[in-house]
């Protein structure tokens, strides 16, 4: 009889809360337009894959001799350049000097250079290396870095190349047999799961996890301070209601909220964003319940500990902000220095985060997210032991 | 200040209250009986919402209890929680929800049968004359529509003891005659007992049947309006309202000096002052020229609650900024003239 009752009571409160945010037309919109929001912002400015696109590149042919280009500098040009092309990668264009190259990069209208060494030919007339050096701007880590490698592999392929028709050449072995000389190994590359690797795909299970998460995390509080201000919580708080369902019911109706809000990312993905859920569906409502479960007790306590709205909010802040960038949401965890993977590994939205993206883009089934199930059902568990008391005690001030 | 032989629905003993070092009720003691209209009067900041607070069990005492419908308020919370209901100050309703929504959501808190429930949701809405509006969201209502769902809000559960803080609180004055008279015929029809609190003199007056003055946390007198008044009128004691033209800031002292003035008190250019006879009229005059204080106007007045509350806490209602009579012994100006002349 006493657990019926607690229990009709948290139904009629979360009811009542359901009710008035149903009747919020501005919230309901917002529920469509905060994911899309966020989609549409940190799926086009973070980078995805490969971001060059007709880089500008200085070359810089330093190989004359009697005012006469070497032969074998005039080739690998003619080959950046056709590679340059192919791609779409580098725009080349030719410099007269490496000091104006340098010139043109601190100005900002070169990404790079590539200069080709005085004695180039001659080098490898005489069975030396042809040396190549190439500039990158330090202004632009990001970008030098993919710079870089794309020119370095763009040469050392045309080297490639090179290397394996002289081999046809000198030995008279035939094309292939020539090429496995000079490149004994073939890599390809796949991925475990059909399909190309999108940055969506890694994008929506994070941002479906954060948000769901913070909607706990921020609407309990919200939900609780806001009843405290304009007076209504005295009436529920007069009614011979347990604190328990007060609690409940706030936390039922918030959780119905999350639901929907997680329901909306993962639809959104899929239809505007393309992306595809791998594993199963059933596992994708779990986690996105375990996640709101796990940040359960920390909304209570945020409540407790908060007097007032805005009190709660800075607190949120507190906690968002350093969740937002260190739980992988929009770059893997991996990416980060160790000790900023330290401080990732303490927050337990990064394994629900984690868990989410083995499900939807690894396919993954319950038995190979089983310690990211763990810890977040342990976090959910220990927080809510420390947050009811708090909440208790501070309902009776 | 417990009447004998009388069982008290409400009792309080001891009541107190403390926010870190302000004790904002200290130690009050007061009964209320079985179907009358108690009335708590003091400035804002006496302590009244506190009190009803704790009566309410919203907040707890620091130290003291009271009871409730024979429950305990500390022992016995969630028994005192059914059978009270509550009218804040800040309005308890939700605006995107219709007064029916509303009337619900507390009457399934407080357990209420749902045909039952139904019934009473009708009847009160037929009480407050809001059948019409009874599926409208509230956000769309006026202060006094609102105010009289935030009234019978508090009635759903049938409870016996209503407590109501400032129920006429920002309302205009046709909504205020309107909530008062509501008040009056839920006592009167239903036997309801109410204890609300006011910072309006002539609220209390008109519906009280007792009153609870309160100052600084603590009562200062407790009593009928009529009785409250009849103890600084007795033995033809008579009020003198002067209006001074720029009075000197000593003129109510000046004027005490008078024989038969038996205090004096000031209210800008204003002065109160008390005579021991009803024919002393004519002296006053005297003293306000042999002063030489130049009258505006002057007139005879019967005590109201605000002069009950002057006598009994030394203090203006009204005026809390101009508080700085010099009390001695916790007596306030009416007093002085007749224990030694204060200089």
């Amino acid at each position: 009889m006493k657990i019926a009752h607690l229990l009709k009571h948290s139904i009629w409160i979360a009811q009542k809360d359901l009710l008035e945010f149903s009747r919020n037309r501005m919230l309901l919109v917002m529920l469509i337009i905060f994911p899309l929001f966020m989609m549409v912002l940190t799926g086009y400015i973070f980078p995805t894959g490969s971001t060059l696109k007709d880089m500008p590149i200085a070359l810089v042919n330093q190989d004359i001799n009697d005012g006469v280009y070497g032969n074998e500098s005039v080739a690998l040009i003619v080959d950046l350049e056709e590679m340059g092309q192919r791609s779409g990668y580098f725009d080349f264009r030719t410099t007269g000097s490496e000091s104006e190259a340098r010139d043109l990069i601190t100005k900002g209208r070169m990404s790079g250079a590539v200069i080709i060494g005085h004695n180039f030919t001659k080098d490898i007339g005489s069975g030396k290396q042809g040396p190549v050096t190439v500039l990158y701007d330090q202004s632009k880590p990001q970008i030098s870095l993919q710079v870089m490698a794309a020119l370095d592999s763009a040469i050392s392929r045309t080297g490639t190349l090179k290397a394996a028709s002289t081999v046809n050449r000198t030995i008279g072995l035939d094309k292939n047999a020539s090429s496995a000389l000079v490149t004994p190994f073939k890599v390809s590359n796949k991925g475990t799961v059909p399909g190309n690797p999108s940055y969506f795909q890694f994008l929506a299970p994070g941002i479906m996890m954060l948000l769901v998460m913070f909607s706990v995390m921020q609407g309990l509080p919200r939900a609780i301070s806001h009843e405290k201000e304009t007076g209504t919580f005295d009436g529920i708080l007069a009614a011979p209601t347990s604190r328990f369902s007060i609690i409940m019911g706030k936390t039922l109706a918030q959780s119905v909220r999350g639901m929907t809000q997680g329901g909306i990312v993962l639809l959104l993905a899929i239809v505007l964003f393309g992306v595809t859920v791998n594993g199963p569906l059933w596992l994708v409502i779990g986690l996105l319940l375990l996640g709101i479960f796990s940040f359960i007790g920390v909304g209570i306590t945020i409540t407790s500990i908060a007097s007032d709205e805005e009190t709660a909010q800075m607190f949120m802040m507190l906690l968002q902000f350093p969740m937002m960038f260190l739980s992988g949401v929009f770059f893997p965890v991996e990416q980060m220095p160790w000790y900023m993977q330290y401080a990732s590994k303490a927050l337990p939205l990064t394994y629900a985060i984690q868990a989410m993206r083995k499900v939807i883009v690894l396919g993954a089934g319950v038995q190979d997210i089983l310690t990211e199930v763990v810890i977040l059902f342990g976090f959910g568990t220990v927080l809510l032991f420390v947050a009811i008391p708090l909440f208790k005690r501070a309902m009776s001030k | 200040m417990t009447s004998p032989g009388h069982s008290c629905n409400i009792e309080t003993k001891g009541l107190t209250k403390k926010f870190g070092g302000f004790t904002a009720v200290d130690g009050v003691d007061f009964c209320v009986n079985e179907g009358e209209i108690f009335g708590l009067l003091g400035p804002n900041g006496a302590g009244k919402s506190t009190i009803i607070r704790m009566l309410t069990t919203l907040s707890r005492p620091t130290s003291g209890t009271a009871t409730v419908a024979g429950h305990d308020i500390v022992r016995d919370p969630h028994k005192v929680r059914e059978m009270v209901g509550i009218v804040s100050e800040k309005m308890i309703m939700y605006d995107r929800l219709t007064p029916r929504e509303n009337l619900r959501l507390f009457g399934r808190l407080y357990n209420v049968p749902r045909r039952a429930l139904d019934d009473r949701i009708e009847e009160l809405l037929t009480i407050v004359n809001m059948t019409k509006w009874a599926d409208t969201q509230i956000g769309k209502f006026s202060t006094g529509m609102r105010q009289r769902i935030n009234v019978v809000r508090s009635l759903v559960s049938k409870p016996r003891v209503v407590f109501m803080d400032e129920p006429t609180l920002g309302l205009d004055p046709q909504s205020t005659t309107e909530i008062r008279k509501l008040i009056q015929r839920l006592n009167r029809s239903d036997g309801l007992t109410i204890v609300l609190t006011t910072h309006i003199m002539n609220e209390a007056d008109v519906l009280c049947g007792r009153i609870g003055l309160i100052d600084k946390g603590r009562i200062a007198a407790i009593g009928s309006p009529s009785e409250l008044k009849g103890r600084i009128t007795e033995k033809g004691r008579t009020i003198v309202d002067l209006d001074l033209f720029d009075p000197p800031p000593d003129a109510a002292d000046r004027l005490s000096r008078a024989e038969s003035v038996l205090s004096a008190a000031q209210t800008e250019n204003r002065v109160k002052v008390m005579v021991s006879r009803e024919n002393a009229f004519e002296e006053v005059l005297s003293a306000v020229r042999e002063n030489g204080l130049r009258l505006r106007n002057a007139s005879v007045s019967s005590p109201s609650l605000e002069d009950v509350f002057l006598h009994f806490t030394g203090r203006s209602m009204v005026d809390e900024v101009k508080d700085k009579v010099p009390m001695k012994g916790g007596h306030g100006p009416w007093r002085r003239s007749g224990s030694g002349r204060v200089r």
